[in-house]
């Protein structure tokens, strides 16, 4: 038994697991070699770990040896851990032999930086490499690009990757020069700029050339860190907006601060956000998958997410001249838009309705959720609620249930004292 | 009334869709052979499978149905759950007697029904992709052992095919004793029943059987596991809508720990 291994492998894997992206979807890569492996289509988580989060790759750094020093990151060069280092080999003989066992989709390697920007990539690429060639490995590779690696390398690693990422991290310049006073955004952002421009080139020459080598296929994707800064929501959403439009993102991942040390530059949380974190993934489904601008979710007015009730909800009240909508007639765009319906609800909605008119025992029967829904809509103008209701009463009954304002009002009490306990 | 009985296959059962049009007898219950109880009242069909006749009517279905429509009929059949037969039935008739397409009336309770079971054995079929683990054995073939809810092993074939074409594999279902068994060019099914063995341990690998270095890697998988975990952010109740107790007997990392 190689015991330095185990040890390794529980060092690197406790320092990659604040990088919250797991996914394994979006490849195109087949297995047409009679190789190892295949990566198209969906993804597959292979297990689920006891926060709840999906284990779909082989997580890892390289190594977390680090010359920065963020604050927010437990392999900052001041923090007291463990250090450990893998060597190629050994990362490449992990990931084959758990792929084999059916445990993981593929590999996630990121690493610290260690020596240089491009010292570290180079290692990285050179990881990815063996795997695609000499083990014929056509499972998934998500490789972590380091900002300030040369283009040469990136270019590398996305003939190999699926998908390529470069963290952001800190949804500000000012909250960067504070907490990763060796980063900066430029440099965060020409990496990005650059696998964009690629991705683009890649797409036009497979236009032209069928066999034209694939890159990145999976696209890339970023992190932000939640609550360990003071932005507020609407700064953070308006930030992915952008990532989403200007340098196509595949994903934005969020990860509320898990409090990880005790650096004085940091405020002080003793819990992660999870709740809050939730929300803003809601809110980035909202903008991705229900057409809903980042601007009709927060604006000055309200800059943050209420944290009791779902985004969509929260528009829905504050926009009740679009309701009562009638399902039967309403268009699927504006149905995406009642609070507890999802696209997979509204799709079965505009496929039923052509045959018959709808009741609400056909919502029901279809497993459309009405206790949010039946507020808002008709069917065959008829509603479930008798009465008409402000959204302040609504928001109420939704939270606390249809029974006496007054348990209502306790159990919002309640919740105040725990919190502030 | 009419009793019709088949042996089980799908092939039989699209037969008796043939031979009740053929007598536009149209039947009160449909039943494998083996289980059907001789009823006091009305008719008993035996039904031969006839792969012609079968044939006929998957084309006829092709022809007003979509691929995802289609597969929806097959998912019914590997559902395999009281009454699917008849469901299947009044699903072929009303696509039959109906002059227009019919998919997507989610207003009808069977195409509901079938459209829900469509999605009940797609999800336990990605359960078994997922939570698949292959043991190594001493003579190089990767292992594995299911007991899904529904019959998905012909369904996962294909998926692990394209994955592990260089690697002999086979997965056996012990609660319907047969398997797939992958030899680097094809796939069989298999039956792999060891008489010398009781029930429970039916299908299952012994340690000694295993590769040298198989209960080391179960053991890294292990501590990767446990490592991955955030204890800070824990939350046994999406834990487990995630991973169900009855899927833990097949995965390694939630066995005692090995180191």
């Amino acid at each position: 038994m190689n015991d330095k291994i185990i040890g390794k492998l529980k060092i690197l894997a406790d320092a990659a697991k604040y990088d919250v992206s797991c996914s394994s979807s979006g490849g195109k890569r087949k297995n047409e070699n009679k190789g190892l492996g295949n990566a198209e289509g969906m993804g597959i988580c292979h297990s689920y770990t006891e926060d709840g989060r999906c284990v779909s790759l082989l997580k890892i750094l390289l190594t977390n040896f680090c010359i920065y020093d963020c604050a927010y990151c437990v392999t900052r060069k001041s923090n007291d851990v463990q250090r450990a280092a893998f060597t190629v080999q050994e990362v490449v003989d992990l990931t084959i032999n758990f792929y084999r066992r059916n445990y993981i989709e593929g590999l996630f390697l990121s690493s610290g930086i260690f020596k240089d920007a491009d010292y570290t990539m180079e290692r990285l690429v050179r990881v990815a490499r063996k795997l695609r060639q000499e083990e014929k490995f056509n499972g998934y590779i998500h490789l972590k690009t380091i900002p300030g690696a040369s283009e040469e390398l990136i270019k590398e690693a996305g003939l190999y990757a699926d998908r390529l990422s470069v963290n952001i991290e800190l949804p500000s310049e000012q909250s960067l020069q504070s907490l990763a006073p060796e980063k900066n955004y430029a440099e965060i952002l020409m990496p990005m700029d650059s696998i964009k421009n690629q991705l683009v080139q890649a797409k036009e020459e497979v236009k032209l050339f069928k066999a034209a080598p694939k890159f990145a296929p999976a696209g890339q994707s970023t992190q932000l860190i939640v609550g360990a800064t003071s932005e507020s929501d609407r700064q953070i959403l308006q930030l992915s907006d952008q990532l989403y439009k200007g340098y196509s993102l595949k994903r934005v991942y969020y990860s509320g601060y898990v409090p990880v040390s005790t650096d004085s530059r940091l405020s002080i949380i003793t819990e992660p956000p999870i709740i809050r974190e939730n929300r803003i993934y809601q809110a980035d489904w909202l903008m991705r998958f229900y057409g809903f601008d980042v601007k009709e979710i927060l604006d000055e007015a309200n800059p943050n997410l209420d944290l009791d009730i779902d985004p969509k909800l929260g528009w829905a009240l504050r926009n009740r001249h679009f309701f009562p909508l009638e399902i039967n007639t309403a268009d699927y765009e504006m149905i995406l838009r009642v609070p507890g319906i999802g696209v997979k609800s509204a799709k079965k909605i505009v496929s039923a309705r052509r045959f018959a008119p709808l009741h609400f025992d056909h919502l029901r029967q279809m497993g459309v959720v009405l206790k949010r829904a039946k507020y808002f809509i008709t069917c065959q103008t008829k509603s479930l609620q008798r009465q008409d209701f402000d959204s302040e009463q609504l928001r109420r009954r939704i939270l606390f249930g249809e029974g006496s304002v007054r348990s209502a009002l306790l159990t919002q009490q309640l919740d105040l004292f725990r919190k502030v306990g | 009334m009419f009793h019709y009985t088949y042996d089980g296959s799908f092939e039989g059962l699209l037969t008796v869709v043939f031979e009740a049009y053929e007598r536009k007898a149209w039947p009160t219950t449909i039943e494998p052979e083996h289980l059907a109880q001789p009823s006091m009242f009305g008719e008993t069909v035996q039904v031969t499978t006839d792969e012609e006749k079968a044939n006929r009517v998957w084309q006829g279905l092709k022809k007003r149905l979509s691929a995802s429509a289609l597969e929806s009929l097959y998912y019914t059949y590997l559902w395999e759950q009281s009454g699917f037969e008849r469901l299947i039935f009044d699903y072929a008739r009303l696509v039959f007697d109906s002059p227009e397409s019919v998919e997507g009336n989610y207003t009808a309770p069977f195409i509901l029904q079938v459209q829900q079971i469509h999605k009940q054995v797609h999800r336990e079929k990605h359960r078994m992709e997922a939570f698949v683990r292959f043991q190594k054995t001493a003579d190089g073939l990767y292992y594995a052992s299911i007991a899904p809810d529904f019959n998905v092993l012909p369904l996962i074939v294909r998926h692990f095919e394209k994955r592990y074409a260089d690697q002999r594999w086979a997965i056996y279902d012990s609660s319907r004793r047969y398997g797939a068994y992958y030899d680097l060019q094809h796939t069989a099914f298999v039956q792999l029943e060891n008489p010398a063995l009781s029930p429970k341990q039916q299908g299952r690998l012994q340690t000694d059987q295993f590769d040298e270095n198989e209960t080391r890697y179960q053991m890294l998988w292990q501590v990767y596991f446990d490592h991955v975990n955030i204890p800070e952010r824990k939350n046994p109740k999406l834990h487990l809508r995630h991973i169900p107790k009855r899927y833990w007997k097949y995965l390694s990392e939630k066995q005692p720990r090995l180191l």
